[in-house]
């Protein structure tokens, strides 16, 4: 019979373990990639895998009541709002003209087929488009 | 309150991320454009809120979950203020027209 006790100090550990790696891929990412586009898509993904991780292990450790639903209330926070923070970043890096590498484009310019499409109006047409 | 083991491997993750947070902070000095430090930055809060999670894991303290939603929402909040900073050159703007 294999004690309650050991069964969820391992899975705490391997938790713990998981969000460290996925924090230390996420600033590996930051620090070697080329362009600050792909530094985001480096940092925002893992960075956040590894911190629901480490959240989840504080619902292991404090049960599913109190500070333990508090770390579930943590993991949708951080789902709804490192995308968020990293699309605003990506919008001004585009807006103040930060360079693409190689044959990338914002996706705008590919609307071209869409005649409905607010990007393919004429350059005169002064409609803020964002 | 976790066992002497899990306690040694928490500590060695407080150690690693802090380590993480001080390489964050070469890319925020050496950040080629202002987006670079922006991210670092961005990365540097939400090591901060592992760090935190894992100072109540050690502690077995439920408050320090509370702290590190409250960083969460700083940290986005800071994030999402820096991004229109830098667009529009003001924070609270009205739409000129």
């Amino acid at each position: 019979m294999v004690d309650l006790h050991v069964v969820e100090q391992v899975t705490i550990s391997a938790l713990v373990v998981v969000g460290c790696f996925f924090l230390a891929v996420g600033t590996l990412g930051l620090l070697r990639l080329p362009n600050v586009y792909n530094r985001m898509h480096a940092t925002s993904k893992p960075t956040t895998l590894g911190t629901a991780t480490i959240f989840l292990a504080g619902f292991v450790q404090f049960g599913p009541g109190g500070a333990g639903l508090t770390s579930l209330v943590g993991i949708v926070f951080l789902f709804l709002t490192v995308p968020t923070g990293a699309h605003m970043i990506a919008r001004a890096a585009q807006k103040i003209g930060v360079p693409f590498l190689g044959s990338v484009t914002w996706p705008t310019e590919h609307r071209d087929a869409d005649p409905d499409s607010p990007a393919t109006r004429p350059e005169g047409d002064d409609t803020p488009e964002d | 309150m976790v066992d002497a083991t899990t306690a040694t491997v928490i500590d060695a993750a407080l150690i690693l991320v802090a380590a993480l947070c001080l390489l964050c902070g070469y890319r925020v000095i050496r950040g080629p454009t202002v987006p670079d430090r922006v991210v670092g930055l961005d990365t540097i809060a939400t090591n901060v809120i592992a760090i935190a999670m894992l100072v109540a894991l050690k502690t077995d303290r439920g408050l320090f979950v509370t702290v590190s939603i409250v960083l969460a929402i700083i940290g986005f909040l800071s994030t999402v203020t820096v991004a229109k900073y830098i667009t529009e050159g003001d924070i609270i703007t009205r739409r000129q027209r």
